[in-house]
């Protein structure tokens, strides 16, 4: 006897659940060959807003956590995709067409390359802060801190590297993200979203909507309680709209960058903000 | 009865010479190391005390610029660029040292231009920029321990464009980080207050920097806006408000600049029951009222714990009735004159609007002068979170005090702002202040102390206050590249 597949609902994953799109609305999903695949959500303005919502709730959890606990929680990630990696190449294959070695090597190194941001949790701060020699009786300290809600156009392809690469480096330091997957290859970004579900990652740190990039990337990128913007993804897109939506709130904003994003410290210090602190000594 | 007629603060007038002064009657734009005339109308440069004329400032029109930022990329190319690390440095400790020789006149011209008293332009603003000069410095020839990653390199041409408030100061935190990673520069001080970067610039000839690393060209906003929007430049440092902070950000998408903005404030200056208050009063009076409160930073929303705020607020007023207002060149005037009209009206406007919103008004007795801008030290009480006093920068001598009864209150009261620039935190308790710190979204924290300004400590906002940082290693990291990594920028090809 055969047994007839269960195929899997689609949705989007906002405040660690996973809802439909408000909208009602979906869109065909395809693999490379364009044979049908599955409905997937297509994410609306309110889900963006919701998403946003969502992501600064937690915001203040995850930044508070421990440098160390933020580093085992993230690495806990790593754990769960080594379990899953069968699927994220199978899934790989599907929707780019690639090889079965080709695959299971992409998600190998998208594995390494989460191990590797992982372990910079408890380390950047040193790397990127400093204390002060000022010229007075003061202590006085420099140090980095998550921006706070960063919204991410994810790469259009490699699917599991393309969101390793630009997710990891922005939860590193305890900011907490809304993430436009990419809209031709989502199977990546919807498993993902189950991993993280089933991590030790609080809801609402990483919130991943599946839909048109081009529809929902200007909410994001005008929206008042976004601090950053990634336009990692955003190449095909107008992203100099998006930026010059991102001035009225002075977003930071991430460029698009040709190819994908390689994992640098610096990925991880441009979405933080450095706080100096200034305290006085008495004279004794 | 105010105590201001007390006998005992009845001092003598003591003026600071301005025979120290040699101006020219009127200046040229400085361009590729010479004055040269410009192109657009000129415009006078006035005392903002008595209101006279002291100088006629040339207009650089879109020319002008062109033939500026010409000069800095022919010199970039030319000479700076190839200049090894150490000769660059030195070329910066002499200008450090030309600043420290000339500092008494710099600090009568800035008092004099500005309207800010001369002790703190000759305390204050003239030994910083001497220290930030030596600082940056020693950082020439050591780029590679600026922490951007392998083979650091300099951006190129940095447009940089500055504000009224420290003229000479915003000039130093922007030339000499600049140069220090390599950059040539085209600067353009604030419309009314040209006059010490114009007398920097003869510090540059005697400094004999190659011609064109440096080019100060004077004007109003359309010159500021046609400089940071020229696609010859790299490098886009502005400090103002926020309002042209927006504009350049949107005029500069796409174009693959790398921009910092250091743009308004709103800070919180939080003062626990347990603080203690002799300090804290002045760190109060000094964290608004510095500079007639023309800072960025300024602790212009006072938080005071509730049971203490009616001593904080009496012991406030009583120290500020022993401030004299008056002539800045006077060594004993602590608050000048407000640097313009334009901004007199604003400070003015939005104090009417405290008051029509319901806040209490408080200020201190003190004899306006009959010629030029002047606002009196003022307290507004019983400022609520939704007052526009409480939530717009007046960038004036204006304290609106409000109330918390726990830390979590005056945390949450303290980043209900857009901004976040800087905060104060008042205790004798320092496991308090270090978990307060933690949480107030600010980029330069100062607890049991205000305002205060080091080369070696970065500076600059969370938020809507902008981005980048000013100061020490990540102030010189502004200006550096370490090429395709992370943050490559990308150019809009349309």
């Amino acid at each position: 006897m055969s047994h007839l597949p269960v195929p899997k609902t689609y949705k989007l994953y906002i405040g660690g659940a996973f809802p439909r799109s408000e909208s009602g609305r979906v869109y065909e999903v395809t693999t490379a060959k364009g044979a049908f695949v599955a409905n997937a959500a297509k994410a609306s303005r309110k889900d963006a807003r919701d998403a946003v919502v969502a992501a600064r709730a937690a915001f203040s959890g995850w930044a508070g956590t421990t440098a160390y606990n933020r580093g085992q929680v993230l690495y806990r990630i790593a754990e769960l995709l080594e379990g899953r990696s069968a699927q994220f190449a199978e899934e790989l294959q599907l929707s780019d067409g690639i090889s079965a070695a080709a695959a299971v090597k992409q998600v190998e190194a998208a594995i390494d390359t989460w191990v590797w941001y992982a372990g910079w949790a408890d380390k950047y701060v040193q790397v990127a802060g400093n204390g002060n020699a000022v010229s007075g009786p003061y202590f006085n300290l420099s140090t980095p801190e998550p921006t706070g809600v960063v919204a991410i156009v994810a790469p259009e392809s490699q699917g599991l590297m393309g969101l390793v690469s630009v997710i990891a480096p922005v939860l590193v330091s305890g900011n907490t993200a809304v993430v436009v997957a990419s809209e031709k290859s989502p199977l990546s970004a919807i498993t993902l979203s189950e991993v993280l579900a089933t991590s030790d990652v609080p809801g609402g740190v990483v919130n991943i909507l599946t839909g048109s990039a081009a529809e929902i990337a200007p909410w994001l990128a005008s929206h008042a309680d976004v601090n950053a913007l990634d336009l990692a993804g955003a190449g095909s897109l107008q992203w100099v709209d998006l930026q010059i939506a991102a001035a009225d709130t002075l977003k930071r904003v991430l460029p698009p960058e040709p190819g994908l994003p390689s994992p640098t410290v610096s990925r991880i210090t441009f979405f933080t903000e450095t706080k100096t602190v200034w305290h006085t000594k008495a004279l004794i | 009865m105010p105590a201001s007629s007390q006998s005992f603060l009845d001092y003598a007038p003591a003026p600071e010479s301005q025979a120290i002064l040699n101006l020219r009657e009127s200046y040229g734009l400085f361009i590729n190391g010479e004055f040269v005339p410009g192109s657009g109308k000129s415009f006078s440069t006035i005392s903002p005390a008595t209101e006279k004329k002291i100088a006629e400032i040339a207009h650089a029109d879109a020319a002008d610029v062109d033939r500026a930022v010409a000069a800095a990329r022919k010199a970039f190319d030319g000479t700076w660029s190839r200049l090894s690390g150490t000769d660059r440095g030195k070329y910066l400790f002499r200008i450090a040292r030309l600043v420290q020789e000339r500092a008494r006149e710099l600090a009568v011209a800035e008092s004099l231009d500005n309207g800010k008293p001369i002790k703190e332009s000759r305390d204050v603003d003239v030994p910083l920029v001497a220290a930030w000069f030596f600082y940056y410095a020693g950082w020439a020839d050591k780029l590679e321990h600026a922490g951007v990653g392998p083979n650091p390199r300099a951006l190129g041409v940095a447009a940089q464009v500055i504000p009224w408030n420290f003229p000479l100061l915003m000039l130093s935190w922007k030339i000499a980080p600049a140069l220090a990673a390599g950059n040539t520069v085209v600067i353009k001080p604030a419309e009314t207050t040209s006059l010490s970067a114009l007398i920097f610039a003869e510090i540059l000839q005697q400094a004999d920097l190659p011609p064109g690393v440096v080019n100060i060209i004077t004007g109003a906003g359309d010159t500021g806006a046609t400089l940071v929007n020229h696609p010859d430049v790299n490098k886009v440092a502005f400090t103002g408000s926020t309002s042209v902070g927006r504009m350049i950000a949107k005029s500069t998408a796409g174009s693959g600049k790398s921009v910092t903005l250091e743009l308004g404030g709103k800070a919180a200056n939080i003062v626990f029951d347990d603080a203690p208050l002799d300090q804290a009063i002045e760190g109060i009076v000094n964290g608004i009222f510095f500079n007639q409160g023309h800072v960025c930073c300024a602790g212009s929303r006072l938080l005071v714990q509730e049971n203490i705020e009616t001593e904080v607020v009496e012991r406030l007023k009583d120290r500020l009735r022993t401030l004299r207002l008056g002539d800045p060149l006077d060594k004993n005037t602590d608050i000048g004159a407000v640097n313009s009209r334009e901004q007199l009206d604003r400070i003015r406007e939005l104090s009417d609007i405290g008051e029509a919103e319901g806040a209490t008004r408080w200020t201190s007795p003190c004899e306006i002068p009959a010629k030029g801008f002047w606002f009196a030290p003022t307290i507004f009480t019983g400022v609520e979170t939704s007052h526009r006093i409480a939530r717009e920068e007046i960038f004036g001598p204006v304290l609106s005090v409000m109330t918390f009864r726990t830390p979590a209150e005056a945390i949450s009261k303290a980043n209900n702002t857009p901004y976040g620039l800087s905060a104060g935190i008042w205790t004798d308790k320092g496991s308090k202040i270090l978990a307060v710190a933690d949480k107030l979204r600010a980029g330069v924290i100062w607890a049991n102390t205000f305002n205060r300004f080091d080369p070696a400590s970065p500076f600059g906002g969370y938020k809507e206050s902008g981005y980048g940082r000013e100061g020490g290693r990540h102030g010189l990291a502004a200006y550096l590249t370490s090429g395709p990594a992370a943050g490559t920028v990308r150019k809009a090809t349309r």
